[in-house]
């Protein structure tokens, strides 16, 4: 099962603790698994069919390019880690 | 300097100083920048910029303009296509379409001095500019708030009232805080407990920018079908093309990009600005547009690098170790979200050994133009904070500023404080280097002449280096040169240090691989020039192109000499047959036959590439102050930065000097004056001070060779640690010189003189 490290704001979904194990062959998979153990967690790392604008997935150390479709092995370690830059984004749609 | 992990292999080509294969041109002025091109029917754009940083538009009244002999378009907001709210990665940062698009013109609010609110199209730029002057704008003039402080005070002043920041998860409104982030680890209240020494310290900085010297242009040619074609000064093609079709909302495929010559980017040049104004002109007016901005506009309206307040806070015992570290990083990332404060983040304390750590991020949104990478976007502002209270711990336990870093310097399997593990990493050896260097083991004469004093500092920096995505094509000419389609921008000697890396594979001179850098629709697929991953990334690829360009001759010689491929091998340039070594065939010999054998020989290489595993540098800078006027001189300095590999060993210390270069600007000169109404009072090359070869000594290099194990010839990336190091490490040296420490830059001679004073007064 992959290593996942739990973003701070997000430790309050899994008891604190700073990374769990989670089974996954790719990181959708990883995050569908990681909410149905922690509820909630899925929200803040994903939208629709990909990560949610602003976060990196950094998978065995390197940012990955593949989203979600990027294949996890039982070594994998993977950290959700703010994109280089982002930030929010505007809720309502474009402006006029 | 070289130093190297372990023995040098023997290669023919890497490590070697060939002259760099876009020299000639540049010297003899025959390279094409965006403002030397012409088309038949050009015409010529200008923007109207808000002169307020932050206001309602109430009206703009464009008939006078548009009535105006020789103009041909007017544009405004209500032009602009309605884009995505969507986020595309530029790579060495992500753009929000609809936040982008409202930067490049204004709807219904402006929210920085310079902010486009319309643009015209004329014969000439003279009648361009007259035109844009008859444009009646009405404003409903708001407060600005230029800093962090203001921004998150209460009541402050909206940016952006539809704004949704992102508050450790929380959603919050009517806020100008994009975004705050944290990252934890260990215990640090423990930590902090069990430590000797704890100091806890608050740095501010100025916003600065990146001062390249050619201003952002953009051609843009909307043909009959429907196709739009753009020349424009970039630093990646193929990203100027995802961000103009979301801007336009059109399919990527119908945008042709052709990167010209860069007249220096830092970063400055991922993001677009003229490219859809251009565009949406040439369309307008059915003519090819050219804009080309002003110095004014450069600073007023491009991407500076974000100003920022740190607060750092270390707890050692009394062996040097540190226990415990704190880190609050407030940035501002201008009129939009997106500043580099996740980078910053990444980087404070990558150097050190710490297991109780946490890392506090804030992106907030101020009237500032929008922040853009520079250089190591994000990690100068919270390393000068760091490195200067590294520099303070270890003077309060009377340890050697060196031997304290190397005492909790990080290595291959520690993490950073993000969580990461490292792989491979320099940071041991820079630092050994450093500490070894005739520089940190020279006697320091510490009086100068007529009063000034001397003092030593030094600081470290690091940069994680990216990989990502290039391509190149390679075809073999029948008199045995190479010619390598490079779709990665050159802006620092990346035609040189691709090339000379597929030469190495090759076994051919570097002068017989021609390199061209070509526009989006003649290559596949390239990320940015940017994150340090060019000469990794697109090395890789041209190393990848080589192998197949080596296995398709191996078939040509072996069809020569009436033999199988696996019968036949290559080494060195030389094609040979396993069972007789005296059947051989050099490059150019095969290549003199490709006719014969089958015709022409082309390959291709694409890789989506691991990183540089992280490159650290540690810089020492030896200053010399006169007390009476301020001025901090720069008399002695010395990079020492990991490579992995230098490819061209000159332009690797051509990165080291120029990163060292503009961070002592930085460090000493540079910054956005900015009054309260959100306005820069110094937008000229005369005011904003950036150092001239007068003001900067030649900077001593150490190379060090610690190699990248996903790159074949272990390149790291050498484009951005360089800047990181400067700042703290002059600041470290104002303190060994005079005893008083400047937590603010720029460190410039009315803030030395304000430090001696506070010294004194408080003595």
């Amino acid at each position: 099962m992959a290593r996942v490290f739990i973003p701070t704001p997000l430790r309050k979904l899994v008891d604190g603790m700073t990374d769990v194990r989670v089974p996954g062959a790719t990181l959708k998979e990883l995050i569908e698994n990681l909410e149905s153990r922690y509820p909630g967690m899925r929200q803040y790392l994903m939208e629709e069919d990909h990560l949610v604008p602003g976060l990196a997935a950094v998978v065995d150390g390197e940012a990955t390019m593949e989203g979600l479709r990027q294949r996890l092995d039982d070594e994998t370690e993977v950290h959700f880690l703010p994109a280089i830059s982002g930030g929010a984004n505007a809720e309502a749609s474009p402006k006029e | 300097m070289t130093i190297t992990d372990k023995p040098a292999q023997e290669y023919q080509v890497i490590g070697t100083r060939p002259i760099r294969p876009d020299g000639l041109e540049k010297v003899t002025g025959q390279a094409i920048y965006g403002a030397d091109v012409r088309l038949p029917g050009m015409v010529h754009g200008t923007t109207l910029r808000s002169p307020h940083a932050h206001a309602r538009i109430i009206s703009i009244d464009t008939s006078k303009a548009t009535a105006m002999p020789g103009v041909l378009a007017v544009i405004t907001g209500a032009d602009m296509p309605v884009a995505e709210n969507a986020t595309v990665d530029m790579g060495e940062e992500e753009a929000n379409l609809n936040y982008a698009s409202d930067k490049l013109m204004a709807r219904s609010k402006v929210v920085y001095k310079g902010h486009p609110v319309a643009a015209v199209a004329a014969w000439d730029s003279n009648t361009a500019q007259e035109a844009a002057k008859l444009i009646e704008v009405e404003y409903g003039v708001l407060k600005p708030v230029i800093n962090v402080d203001a921004a998150l005070a209460p009541n402050a002043p909206i940016v952006h009232e539809d704004l949704v920041g992102d508050d450790l998860g929380e959603k919050v409104r009517s806020t100008n805080l994009a975004k705050h982030f944290r990252h934890e680890f260990g215990d640090v209240e423990a930590g902090f407990k069990a430590s000797s020494i704890v100091i806890e310290r608050e740095f501010n900085l100025a916003t600065v920018h990146q001062g390249y010297i050619e201003p952002q242009n953009a051609t843009a040619l909307w043909q009959s079908d429907g196709r739009v074609t753009i020349w424009t000064s970039t630093q990646g093609s193929f990203g100027a093309r995802r961000a103009t079709a979301g801007v336009l909302n059109m399919s990527e495929s119908k945008i042709k990009v052709v990167p010209c010559e860069i007249g220096g980017g830092f970063g400055g040049k991922i993001g677009i600005y003229l490219e859809p104004i251009a565009a949406l002109l040439s369309k307008k007016c059915g003519r090819p547009v050219q804009l080309i901005m002003d110095r004014q506009s450069v600073f007023d309206a491009t991407g500076p690098t974000p100003g920022a307040k740190v607060r750092i806070k270390l707890g050692a015992d009394d062996s040097g170790k540190l226990l415990a570290g704190t880190a609050d990083l407030r940035y501002e990332a201008g009129a939009y979200p997106g500043s580099a404060v996740g980078a910053g983040a990444m980087c404070v304390f990558a150097p050190y050994r710490i297991e109780n750590t946490r890392i506090d991020g804030y992106d907030v949104v101020v009237n500032k133009p929008k922040s853009s990478a520079y250089r190591a976007p994000g990690a100068t502002q919270s390393s000068y904070a760091m490195e200067s209270v590294v520099d303070e711990v270890s003077e309060a336990l009377r340890m050697d500023p060196l031997e304290f870093r190397l005492r909790n310097a990080t290595r291959e399997g520690d993490r950073r404080a993000d969580g990461p593990e490292f792989q491979r990493i320099g940071n041991i050896e820079v630092q050994q280097a450093a500490k070894e260097s005739p520089h940190w083991t020279s006697e320091l004469e510490r009086d100068g002449p007529d009063g000034r004093k001397r003092g030593r500092g030094v600081a470290t920096g690091f940069w994680f280096n990216g990989g990502m995505r290039s391509s190149v094509n390679m075809s073999v000419n029948n008199d045995g040169t190479v010619s390598l389609i490079e779709g990665s921008v050159d802006i620092g000697g990346t035609r040189a240090s691709i090339s000379m890396q597929a030469a190495e594979a090759l076994g051919l001179p570097a002068q017989d691989v021609r390199p061209t850098v070509v526009d989006t629709e003649s290559v596949g697929y390239n990320d940015v020039t940017g994150g340090s991953r060019t000469t990794n990334a697109s090395g890789h690829a041209a190393y990848n192109a080589a192998q197949e360009v080596i296995a398709k001759m191996t078939g040509r010689a072996a069809l020569l000499w009436d033999l199988k491929p696996e019968d036949v091998e290559f080494a060195e340039g030389v094609f040979s047959a396993k069972a007789d070594p005296e059947l051989k065939m050099t490059f150019k010999e095969v290549a003199a036959k490709l006719n014969e054998t089958g015709g022409p020989l082309n390959a291709t290489g694409s890789i989506q590439a691991r990183g540089g595993a992280g490159s650290f540098g540690t810089h020492i800078v030896d200053v010399e102050v006169d007390p009476d006027t301020g001025k901090v001189d720069i008399v002695r300095y010395t990079a020492v930065q990991d490579a992995g590999k230098a490819i061209h060993p000159a332009y690797v210390e051509g990165q080291m000097q120029g990163g060292a270069a503009q961070g002592i600007g930085w460090a000493l000169n540079e910054e956005y004056f900015m009054n309260d109404q959100g306005i820069m009072d110094n937008s000229t090359f005369l005011d904003y001070r950036m150092p001239t070869s007068l003001d900067v000594p030649m900077i001593e290099t150490i190379i060090v060779e610690v190699p990248n194990p996903n790159h074949p010839f272990g390149v790291r990336g050498v484009g951005e640690t360089s800047i990181i190091p400067p700042v703290p490490a002059i600041s470290n040296a104002i303190y060994d010189a005079l005893g008083v420490r400047l937590r603010q830059t720029p460190m410039k001679p009315s803030r030395v003189l304000d430090a001696l004073r506070d010294k004194q007064d408080s003595a």
